[in-house]
C-alpha cells in the first residue's frame, strides 16, 4: 500500500504542534504542496504565511528560534538549498540556530514541473554547510522519527522529503541520526542508498540474491550529515565493493560522501548511481527515475557488469 | 548638563575610540560608523531597556546592526555601555581575535545577530518582533540598516512581512548617508525616495537629521508612530562625520589607508576622550 512522505510529515508535525508549544511553522505559499496546511488549520496562530519570499523567510525563522521558538520552515528544496542559501547558512548554520527546514518535492518528485523544480544538488550544498544536520526519509515511519530526532536535536536540520508515492519498508530498524540503517545483510557486495532509492536497493538486493546467488547488503542512509562512517569502512571491509544510489547530481551527494570516507579509509570502490551532472527532463517522477536509471535495474546491471570484470 | 549634551559626549567619546581601534588593526568601516554613531549611542543609553549586566534579560529591548560592517560603531558602543572590554576592542580584527570586521552574535557579547551580508538583519528584526506577538510580550526591535543595503531584495521581503503582520514593535532606521563603497548611491543604483518606498510598503515614517541629538532622541521616543505599523527612521547623516577629511568621501567607505592618515585623525578625536560621559 503507497504511501507519501510529505503527508506524512504534514500530519505528524500537526499531531506533534498539539503538546509542544515552541513549534512555528513557516510557509512560502506552497502550504498544500508542502502539506503545513494540515498544522495550519490545526493551530493557526502558530502557521505563519511568509508569501513567495524565502530569503526572509528563513531570516525570520532565524529571529524566531533566537527568541526560543522551534521554526519549521517549509517550501520546495530548490527555494532553500539555492534562493536563500546565503540567510540558511549565515543567519542560522553560522550561529547554529535550531531551524529545521523542511524541503519538499526535492529531487525529480517535482515531474513534469520541470527543472527548475528539480532539485538535484541540495545535498551537495547543504553538506557543506558546517553546523547543518543533512536527512533524506525514505518512507512516512524515517520522516516521522526524523522529525522526533531533529526536534530533539539543537542546531539546524534540513529534512529532503519527496512527494513521490512509495512502498513503506515496515521491517527495518529504527533511524538515528549519524547511524545507517541495516536493511539486509550481505558480503558480496554493499549497496548504500538514502531517501526512496532505498526501496530500489531493497528490490535488487533481493533479486540479486535470489536470481544469482548475490549477498548485497542494503543500508539505508537517510542520515547523510553526520554520516555513518563506521558502516562505510566495514561495508568496504567486509564486501566487494559499494554501489550508492540517490535521486541527485552524482557529485557532492551521497556518493560523494560515500567516497570520501571510502577514500580515507580502504581499498575499495564506490560507484555511483545518480544523475549523471545534466538538467533532468519532463515527466512523471516514475518516469523520470527510470530515464535516469534510478532503477533496481541499473543497480543490478550495474553489480553484474563489476562482479564480471 | 543638559541630557542631550551628555549622550553628543558619549557619541563623540565613541568617535575617538572608533579612531583609535581603526588605527590599531588598520583595518575596519570608519565611514558608515561615524555616520550612525549618534543614532547608535541615542539607542544604548537613552532609548532602549538594556543592561549589561542583564545581557540575557528577556524584556530586553533587542537591537540588530543590519549594515553588520560598521562593526567599529557598535563595538565602541557596546565597550562604553559595558559589554565589552577595553582588551576586546584592542584586538579588533587581530589574529585570532573574536572581534572581526563584522559582527557576530556568538563571539561578541551584546551582539543580538550576526549580520555582514547586507540585507538581512530585517528579517531577523521581522522573526524577533513577530516572537514578542506570539508571547505578548512588550520588548522593541530596533533594526539599522544602511542606505545602500536598501538595494538588496531581502530587505523589501522583510518590509512587506512587517506591514503584513502588523509589527508595529520593530522599529527600522535607515542611515542615510548617501554614499556606498563605490560612489555616492544615487550615481550606482539609486534608491529614492526611499520615504515614498518605505510608505508604500506600509510602515510610517519620520525624517531626522541624523546628527542631531535632540532630533534623534524626539523621533525614538515617539516610535512606534502609529498603531498596527512598523515605523522607519530616515536618518540623514554625513559619511564620515567627525574626521573633516573622511566626510563626505566614499574613499573612507573601508578605512585601509589610515596608517598615513592617523596623526591626522587623532588630532580631530583626542580631545573627545577627555570629555564627561
Amino acid at each position: 500500500m503507497k504511501e507519501n512522505i510529505r503527508i506524512g510529515y504534514g500530519k505528524y508535525i500537526a499531531k506533534l504542534g498539539g503538546a509542544n508549544q515552541e513549534i512555528i511553522l513557516l510557509e512560502g505559499d506552497l502550504a498544500d504542496s508542502t502539506c503545513s496546511d494540515i498544522f495550519q488549520n490545526e493551530h493557526p496562530d502558530r502557521h505563519f504565511q511568509m508569501g513567495i519570499a524565502e530569503q526572509n523567510m528563513v531570516g525570520v525563522a532565524a529571529g524566531l528560534a533566537q527568541e526560543g521558538k522551534i521554526p519549521f520552515v517549509n517550501t520546495f528544496a530548490v527555494f532553500i538549498a539555492m534562493r536563500a542559501c546565503e540567510q540558511v547558512r549565515t543567519s542560522v548554520a553560522y550561529p547554529n540556530l535550531n531551524v529545521k527546514f523542511v524541503v519538499s518535492h526535492s529531487g525529480l518528485s517535482a515531474g513534469s514541473a520541470g527543472p527548475t523544480h528539480h532539485t538535484l544538488e541540495d545535498i551537495a550544498i547543504m553538506r557543506s554547510i558546517p553546523n547543518m544536520t543533512v536527512l533524506v526519509p525514505g518512507d512516512v515511519m524515517e520522516v516521522e522519527q526524523i522529525i522526533d530526532a531533529s526536534i530533539k536535536h539543537k542546531g539546524p536540520v534540513y529534512i529532503r522529503n519527496s512527494a513521490t508515492d512509495v512502498e513503506p519498508i515496515a521491517d527495518k530498524p529504527d533511524f538515528e541520526i549519524g547511524k545507517a540503517t541495516k536493511i539486509r545483510d550481505g558480503n558480496d557486495v554493499t549497496i548504500i542508498t538514502t531517501g526512496i532509492m532505498m526501496q530500489k536497493g531493497l528490490e535488487a538486493s533481493i533479486k540479486l540474491e535470489e536470481n544469482y546467488g548475490i549477498g548485497a547488503r542494503l543500508l539505508q542512509m537517510a542520515s547523510i550529515k553526520p554520516i555513518d562512517e563506521r558502516a562505510i569502512i566495514d561495508a568496504a571491509i567486509e564486501t566487494k565493493f559499494i554501489v550508492t544510489v540517490e535521486e541527485h547530481n552524482i557529485l557532492g551527494g551521497l556518493g560523494g560522501a560515500v567516497a570520501e570516507v571510502v577514500s580515507m579509509n580502504g581499498q575499495s570502490k564506490v560507484l555511483r548511481i545518480g544523475i549523471n551532472d545534466h538538467f533532468s527532463g519532463i515527466g512523471t517522477p516514475e518516469y523520470l527515475l527510470a530515464a535516469e536509471g534510478l532503477t533496481s535495474e541499473e543497480i543490478i546491471k550495474t553489480i553484474l557488469q563489476e562482479l564480471n570484470e | 548638563m543638559k541630557n542631550h549634551e551628555k549622550l553628543q559626549n558619549l557619541a563623540n567619546h565613541a568617535r575617538f575610540l572608533i579612531i583609535q581601534t581603526l588605527i590599531n588593526s588598520g583595518m575596519g568601516h570608519p565611514g558608515g560608523s561615524l555616520s550612525a554613531i549618534d543614532v547608535l549611542t541615542a539607542l544604548y543609553f537613552e532609548i532602549m531597556n538594556i543592561d549589561s549586566k542583564k545581557p540575557d534579560c528577556d524584556s530586553r529591548d533587542r537591537f540588530i546592526m543590519s549594515k553588520g560592517h560598521c562593526s567599529l560603531g557598535l563595538l565602541s558602543v557596546l565597550h562604553l555601555k559595558g559589554f565589552i572590554s577595553k582588551e576586546d576592542l584592542a584586538s579588533f580584527r587581530l589574529n585570532g581575535s573574536n572581534f572581526g570586521a563584522h559582527l557576530d552574535a556568538d563571539k561578541m557579547p551584546g551582539v543580538e545577530m550576526s549580520t555582514g551580508s547586507l540585507g538581512h538583519g530585517l528579517s531577523g528584526g521581522v522573526g524577533r518582533a513577530l516572537a514578542a506577538k506570539i508571547d505578548q510580550k512588550d520588548y522593541r526591535t530596533y533594526v539599522l540598516m544602511g542606505d545602500g543595503e536598501n538595494q538588496e531584495g531581502s530587505i523589501w521581503e522583510a518590509a512587506m512581512s512587517a506591514s503584513n503582520y502588523k509589527l508595529d514593535n520593530l522599529i527600522g532606521i535607515v542611515d542615510r548617508n548617501n554614499i556606498q563603497q563605490c560612489g555616492f548611491t544615487e550615481d550606482i543604483m539609486s534608491i529614492d525616495s526611499l520615504k515614498d518606498k518605505w510608505q508604500s510598503f506600509g510602515w510610517s515614517v519620520q525624517e531626522i537629521d541624523g546628527h542631531n541629538m535632540s532630533d534623534i532622541v524626539n523621533s525614538l521616543k515617539q516610535a512606534p508612530f502609529d498603531t498596527n505599523k512598523p515605523s522607519l527612521i530616515i536618518s540623514k547623516s554625513i559619511k564620515g562625520k567627525g574626521i573633516s577629511f573622511m566626510e563626505n568621501d566614499h574613499k573612507w567607505h573601508g578605512g585601509g589607508a589610515i596608517k598615513e592618515f592617523a596623526e591626522q585623525a587623532m588630532a580631530e578625536v583626542k580631545e573627545f576622550s577627555k570629555l564627561e560621559i
